[in-house]
């Protein structure tokens, strides 16, 4: 059941050849088996989601059960989950009992899906391999001495073994796109503002964007009718129409013009992975799409650019957690500053630490013009080099890593070789375009991702393009040599 | 560009952070690295550009109508944390009186 894609299991569930209550027992005994291997999962809701299934098993009877109901799903831990630890990966907020649901919990809860439980990830969402979580690190399940990348690393890994068919994740610079690519599994960040950031734990709110990870394109179509959406308790929410992303998935390319950004294909990309990608742009030429190259001159900037921006706007986000509403308290506090200063101090890691002191060092007086200001403008040339871009094709394609999975400790020593790991995907947030990542491949026995970045709101271009190519390869279809030990 | 220690304790006390003797150190290092990183943005050229503070430049700040649509839930609220009383937070005496 568990190598069947969500889609199957949607079948499975409406010809009743399993039940919700099987599917979900079959799930949560693959976690109790397997994931101490892992780490993926920080709380698993058992008792929860085989009520779950139970309710949605007795619906299904009754003729009333929707699309997706029945079907298990893992949420990141960022998602605010009535009655369930969130925990964000930090220990500021261990103790924390989420009072509401997240908008998208509560759309995935309304489908009918079944919630397996919270994943792991990189404390507040800052980091690119799982390694900063309070929880300890996730591993990747194509070799358990490497990093699934992060910060959705513990939803990824759940859904390259197998554990859950499909997992919620977030992308604020590449979050969800490249622990795809480093798992062997598909990915999307949409448009900012096609999915509710309510009751999404913020780290930069400019960039922030939630989305799914599943085997397939097809399942991602299957879940972002869902997810996406208007809510009125976003303010960054936006009304725009939710298309039915599955209706042209087969719809034949012919006719595509695919940009090559040239500048992704200079230096720093490993030789094996160009050569995986090189493959993908075969298959997608003999589907009928044209390639272009095109150039997005500004791309050498956007790490830079991303670190002032994120690490501003996290700085001035997490400033609410001061031990006084909840979360982490400090004990004993001398004075109400001794209460913020170590309360934070104790409950956040080096990671979240260093990223809220280069925010705040961004934002203070004398350096703001230099580097928040000068940053916004940046942006806005990157923003334009895929403007400009799209003038001349329909979406871009590119790697998603420049590497793939690396050692565990590998590079958790150096933050700035870290934050180079996410160059392929962080211009698509500043940018706020939709950027799908997909299996293409494998190098020494590590899966190998590619990206395709679309038009603002063009979902739906990128997942018929991901899903003629499932169609031709089998990469998704791969699953690692995980088992109970 | 290296960051002073004296420049780390005053970020540091604006973020509200502690941070001990060796933390000073080696946050200077990182930041100082970081902030090599982040420098190369001055080499863009931005005359006359202007900011963009938000991935989508159609973005403009909703507003709704000035009706009240939430409940107070205070004590739901308040149940995250045991120090609180009467209704409100408990937090470390802020008025000196002497």
């Amino acid at each position: 059941m568990h190598q069947m894609t969500l889609a199957e299991l949607v079948n499975g569930l409406a010809q009743k050849t399993f039940s919700s209550v099987e599917l979900t027992d079959h799930f949560l005994a693959r976690i109790a088996a397997i994931d101490k291997q892992l780490n993926s999962f920080i709380t698993v809701t058992a008792d929860h989601a085989r009520a779950q299934a139970k309710m949605s098993d007795k619906q299904r009877a009754l003729g009333q059960a929707g699309l997706l109901s029945g079907i298990p799903l893992a949420h990141k831990d960022i998602f605010c989950t009535q009655g369930v630890k969130t925990s964000c990966g930090s220990k500021m907020l261990d103790n924390f009992i989420a009072p509401y649901n997240a908008t998208v919990v509560s759309q995935m809860e309304a489908a009918g899906m079944v919630m397996l439980g919270k994943t792991n990830m990189d404390e507040f969402a800052m980091g690119s391999s799982n390694e900063t979580s309070f929880y300890g690190p996730v591993r990747n399940p194509w070799n358990t001495q490497t990093v699934p990348g992060g910060s959705s690393g513990g939803s990824a890994a759940a859904v390259a073994a197998r554990l859950t068919p499909a997992a919620t994740g977030t992308d604020t610079g590449g979050s969800i796109r490249q622990p795809a690519a480093l798992c062997g599994i598909t990915g999307l960040k949409p448009t900012y503002g096609r999915i509710s950031r309510f009751g999404m734990i913020a780290f930069a709110s400019s960039l922030d964007q939630a989305g799914p990870f599943a085997q397939t394109a097809q399942d991602i179509a299957l879940l972002l009718n869902s997810m996406a959406g208007f809510d009125p308790k976003d303010s960054t929410s936006v009304d725009q129409s939710v298309p039915d992303y599955t209706a042209h998935l087969a719809a034949p390319l012919a006719g595509k013009t695919i940009g090559l950004p040239k500048e992704y294909f200079e230096k720093g990309l490993d030789p094996a992975v160009a050569a995986c990608i090189e493959e993908t742009i075969q298959i997608f030429t003999k589907l009928g799409a044209r390639f272009q190259e095109i150039s997005l001159p500004h791309s050498p900037l956007s790490v830079a650019t991303y670190y002032v921006v994120a690490s501003a706007e996290c700085s001035s986000n997490l400033s609410r957690y001061d031990g006084v509403r909840y979360g982490y308290r400090c004990e004993a506090p001398i004075d109400l500053e001794d209460l913020y200063k170590r309360s934070r101090a104790e409950g956040f890691g080096s990671e979240v630490k260093r990223r809220i002191m280069m925010g705040t060092y961004a934002l203070s007086t004398g350096y703001y013009d230099t580097y928040y200001l000068k940053a916004q403008k940046v942006r806005k040339l990157i923003s334009r080099d895929f403007q400009d871009a799209f003038n001349q094709v329909d979406f871009i394609l590119g790697p998603t890593s420049s590497t793939c999975a690396f050692k565990l400790g590998e590079k958790s020593h150096d933050p700035v070789s870290m934050y180079l790991s996410d160059i392929y995907t962080i211009a698509t947030n500043l940018a706020g375009l939709p950027g799908l990542s997909f299996p293409a491949g494998f190098v020494k026995g590590l899966p190998v991702g590619v990206q395709l970045i679309g038009k603002h709101f063009d979902e739906s271009t990128l997942l018929n393009a991901a899903h003629l190519y499932q169609q031709e390869t089998k990469w998704h279809q791969h699953m690692p040599a995980i088992e109970e030990k | 560009m290296p960051v002073a220690r004296a420049e780390v304790e005053k970020i540091a006390h604006l973020a509200r952070l502690n941070v001990s003797e060796q933390e000073i150190a080696s946050l200077a290092t990182d930041l100082s690295k970081i902030i090599d990183l982040v420098d190369q943005i001055n080499q863009a050229q931005t005359e006359g550009i202007t900011p963009m503070p938000h991935s989508l430049e159609t973005l403009t700040q909703r507003l709704r109508e000035d009706e009240v649509t939430e409940s107070n839930q205070r004590e739901l609220f308040q149940s995250l944390t045991s120090h609180t009383e009467a209704g409100l937070y408990l937090v470390p005496k802020v008025i000196d009186q002497e």
